[in-house]
Parts: C-alpha cells; sequence; structure tokens
C-alpha cells in the first residue's frame, strides 16, 4: 500500500499470482523420488463467493466448463462443498498420473475468476498426495503470495510438522516456498484431502 | 496490463477525508502562527513552555504508539491465545488465518478478552506489530461469516495504519490540552515571583485562549476522521470478504445488544475505545445529531447505508 492510500484509508485487493502453479507436475516428480509420495489425482479450488448474481453466474459457468472437459475424457464431475469458513471449495478429480491435466482444471477456475475481475477473491489450491502408509500430505499454493507451502493433516487437528518440513526440503527448489511459517495455515477437513 | 477490477475507490469518502486532514493542517498552522505571535509579543517566556508541551506530548504519543498493543491488551483484560488452546481460539484463528491469506497480510497475534461484552478490536502500530482482540461474549453470539466481516473490517484498521494516523492527528489536541494545562497553573502559582508580573499574566491568559480553541477544534475533526476511518475499515472488509451482509448483520447484532448492556468495563480508556468495532453503549444508541459530532463511530444507519452501497457495487453484472 502507498502513503497516499494510507492516508486515506483505501486498501487496493491484491491480484492472484498464477503462474507459479505451472511447477506442480515437475515438482510431483521429485516427491515421487525423494519421499514415496504419489498424487491421488484430486485437487481443490479455495476461494471466498461474493454476494450477488454476478458471482453466481462465474461459478456455474465455471463448473460447466470443467464437467464438461472432465466428461469428454471420461472422468469424474466437478465437486462443490462449502467450508465452516464460508469458502467454496471446487474440487476436481483425476487419475492419479494426471496432474497436468489437473493442473489445467484448476488454472482453468483461476482464469475464469480473474477474467471477470474476481481475482482477488482467491485463497489457495491444493493438490493432494498419499504415501504407501497412506499418510496424507497436501501442497497447497498461495495465490497472494504466489507461493506453496506442505499441510500433512493427522487426526485430531493436529498437523505432522516433521513431515511438512522434511517435505520442503525433498522438493527444494522445484517450488517456491513460502518463507513465513506464520502463513502457512491449516485447511482441516478440507475437500479433496 | 492491469487486471480488470470490481473495486473503485469511494471518491466522496476520499474527498472528505482529504477536507478533514487540511483542516487539521490548518488547525496546526494557524496553532504554531499564534505561539510565535504570543511568543515575539511578550519574551521568551512562552516559547519555554511551548517547547517543554512539546516534549512532552511528543512523549506521550510515541510512548502509546509502540506500547499501543500492550496497553490495550492490558487494558481489555485480553490474553494471547494459540490454535490449540481452546475450541474458540482455534476457531477465531482460523478465520484470521484465512482473512490474511485472502489480504496478503503477515498473520498478527490473536487474543481474547474474558468478557460478555461482544466487542472486538485491533491495534499496534504497524501490521508486523498487530494484535487483533475479541471478546468472549462476541465469539459466543456471532456465526462465522459475522465474526469474519467483524475481523476484516479489525485488519482493515491495521493495514490501514489506523493507530499511527489517529497518534499523529491527536498530537496536536495533546499539545494543545498539555498548554491549556500549564498555562492554568501558571497562572494560579507563577504570575506573583515574576518581576514583570502583568506581562506574564498576560503571555499565559493568551497561551490558555488560544490551546482551548485549538484543542477544541482539534477535537472534533479528530472525531471527523476516526468517524472516515471507521467507514473506510467498514468499506475495505467487506470488500474483503465478499459478504457486505455478514458485516451488516454483525453490526445489528453486536449495536443492538450493546446498546442493552450497561456494563462500563472496556470503556475504561477512551483512546482504546477509538478502535473498537462499535464504541461502548453510550453512543450507538442514540443517533441525534449533536452526538454524532462528538462521536468516535458514524451511527449504525450510515454504517448500514455505506454497506448497502458496497453490496450493489460487488452485485453488478458488468464490470
Amino acid at each position: 500500500m502507498g502513503f497516499l492510500d494510507t492516508l486515506l484509508g483505501r486498501t487496493k485487493p491484491v491480484q492472484p499470482k498464477l503462474d507459479d502453479l505451472f511447477a506442480l507436475p515437475s515438482a510431483a516428480v521429485t516427491l515421487d523420488a525423494g519421499a514415496g509420495f504419489k498424487p491421488t489425482g484430486s485437487g481443490s479450488v479455495c476461494f471466498r463467493p461474493v454476494e450477488g448474481r454476478s458471482f453466481s453466474d462465474v461459478q456455474k459457468d465455471v463448473q460447466d466448463l470443467l464437467n464438461s472437459s472432465s466428461h469428454a475424457e471420461g472422468g469424474l464431475p466437478v465437486e462443490v462443498s462449502k467450508d465452516d469458513y464460508g469458502f467454496t471449495w471446487l474440487v476436481s478429480s483425476r487419475m492419479s498420473d494426471e496432474i497436468e491435466a489437473l493442473v489445467t482444471d484448476l488454472h482453468a477456475v483461476n482464469s475464469s475468476l480473474v477474467d471477470n475481475g474476481f481475482g482477488p477473491q482467491l485463497l489457495c489450491t491444493l493438490v493432494a498426495f498419499k504415501d504407501e502408509q497412506e499418510r496424507r500430505l497436501a501442497l497447497i499454493y498461495l495465490y497472494k503470495r504466489g507461493s506453496f507451502y506442505p499441510f500433512a493433516p493427522l487426526s485430531g487437528e493436529r498437523r505432522n510438522n516433521a513431515l511438512e518440513l522434511e517435505i520442503k526440503g525433498v522438493i527444494g527448489d522445484d517450488l517456491k516456498w513460502e518463507p513465513d511459517l506464520a502463513r502457512w495455515f491449516p485447511v482441516w477437513g478440507a475437500p479433496g484431502l | 496490463m492491469a487486471a480488470r477490477t470490481r473495486y473503485a475507490p469511494d471518491r466522496g469518502l476520499t474527498v472528505r477525508m482529504t477536507a478533514t486532514m487540511f483542516l487539521l493542517g490548518v488547525v496546526f498552522v494557524a496553532f504554531i502562527a499564534a505561539i510565535i505571535g504570543i511568543g515575539t509579543a511578550y519574551g521568551a517566556s512562552s516559547t519555554a513552555i511551548v517547547f517543554f508541551a512539546v516534549i512532552l506530548g511528543g512523549g506521550f504519543a510515541i510512548g502509546s504508539l509502540f506500547y499501543s498493543d500492550k496497553i490495550a491488551l492490558a487494558t481489555a483484560g485480553a490474553r494471547e491465545v494459540s490454535p490449540t488452546d481452546s475450541p474458540e481460539a482455534a476457531r477465531l484463528h482460523g478465520i484470521v488465518d484465512r482473512l490474511c491469506a485472502l489480504a496478503d497480510m503477515p498473520k498478527p497475534r490473536v487474543a481474547i478478552a474474558d468478557t460478555d461484552m461482544p466487542n472486538a478490536f485491533a491495534t499496534g502500530r504497524n501490521a508486523d506489530h498487530a494484535v487483533v482482540c475479541a471478546t468472549r461474549g462476541i465469539l459466543r453470539r456471532l456465526e462465522n461469516d459475522e465474526l469474519e466481516g467483524v475481523l476484516a473490517h479489525e485488519m482493515s484498521h491495521v493495514a490501514h495504519k489506523d493507530v499511527q494516523v489517529m497518534t499523529i492527528a491527536s498530537f496536536l489536541a495533546i499539545i494543545a490540552a498539555l498548554l491549556v494545562r500549564i498555562a492554568f497553573y501558571g497562572e494560579l502559582f507563577g504570575g506573583g515571583r515574576r518581576s514583570n508580573d502583568s506581562n506574564a499574566g498576560v503571555v499565559m491568559l493568551a497561551l490558555m485562549a488560544v490551546s482551548i480553541v485549538v484543542y477544541a477544534v482539534s477535537f472534533l475533526l479528530i472525531r471527523l476522521l476516526s468517524r472516515y476511518r471507521e467507514l473506510s475499515a467498514d468499506r475495505s472488509g467487506a470488500l474483503l470478504t465478499g459478504r457486505p451482509s455478514s458485516l451488516k448483520s454483525a453490526l445489528v447484532k453486536v449495536t443492538g445488544d450493546m446498546a442493552r448492556i450497561p456494563t462500563r468495563d472496556l470503556r475504561t480508556s477512551q483512546p482504546l475505545n477509538a478502535f473498537f468495532f462499535t464504541p461502548a453503549a453510550h453512543l450507538s444508541a442514540s443517533s441525534s445529531k449533536l452526538a454524532n459530532i462528538f462521536s468516535t463511530h458514524p451511527s449504525l444507519e450510515r454504517r448500514l447505508a455505506e454497506l448497502d452501497k458496497v453490496q450493489q457495487q460487488l452485485g453488478r453484472t458488468a464490470g
């Protein structure tokens, strides 16, 4: 925020950064090789719905778009769910080896929202992974920061911080990590995880 | 290429706020001119007094700026909480986390005040030293989306650096108030001991008169500025969450409850009050014009009307 904005008490909504999302497929390969975590094939976009007709129209268009593309490729339809905090999650489910297609789906959601002027409403996107011991892991992309962080939930709203830090080390420079650990916020019970 | 945006700034509010700040500046310049005038007309004794008042007032202002978070938490009887402390702390942290990610702000510290009065405040001199506090009463009364609206309002105060802006704006009033006091006691005790008796008395009287006027005018302007800052925070908060109606319903719930509850425990400190979500009890109930001039917060009706505008703006189909 500029000096003048501070003085006048204005906030400019933060526009999302979308490009870094495409680093995910190569990071997934590194993750599999280094730690044995494979994509589950599901991923989701989390955004804050806006009141009014305009936003619900856009959301419906996005769903139709994703449904028609996944239908053509024989995939599952897109699921929509709301969480306790009032955020909407669009979950796309693909086969576990189709991570490029998944990222393309997620990107389609982003760009539709941004094109219609709702870019500031994007919160994060999540891609789920699992290892052979069924441990769950998500790589979460923060739109406003253009950075990733790992999230490894355990039962009972605890998180496996050791695993998260290990994953960060394994993937290393393949992803742009969020440097501020205070921003690695948990997403308990996120759909698609 | 600039991305398309639906968020046009509110020009009317910008203009009114600029005008208020300009007037404060005018009062400041007039004050300095009057002081210099008194100083040159009656000798150096007044200059020393003014110098003393500026140092003392500056000390107060800097102190309250740097310790604003600690002072506010202590006054409200609030305690910092971590997400694992209790279910309500986890809920509060969850909402703050998401708002920070949405607004791209560093996460403030989170505190809960153990009182049933429904209110919330944010303070701290900048985003890195900010603390957001909610009372148990507001956590109990509001749904998640309403609470989110309230917290978005509070975090807008942090983003707008309202603690800094209001401290600087109040600086003039602090000095004027100090001068009134110094001049008053100077008049009572100081006059007789000086060689140029009558002269010193006149200096003190003149200083006191100028300071009283400056204090009164700047006080009204500061209150006006405070009300505009509240409207700005409402607006930014509603734009951030995309749900002006949640903030509106929270306002109605909280103000309705507040007006009925006569407890005074959160009102012990006036400057603290300025950053509450709604001011405690007394003013929110009445919406007469006179009460509004002295109030730190705009009337409920005004806040709801401004939020209606945001709602229309967000719902517009073509952008």
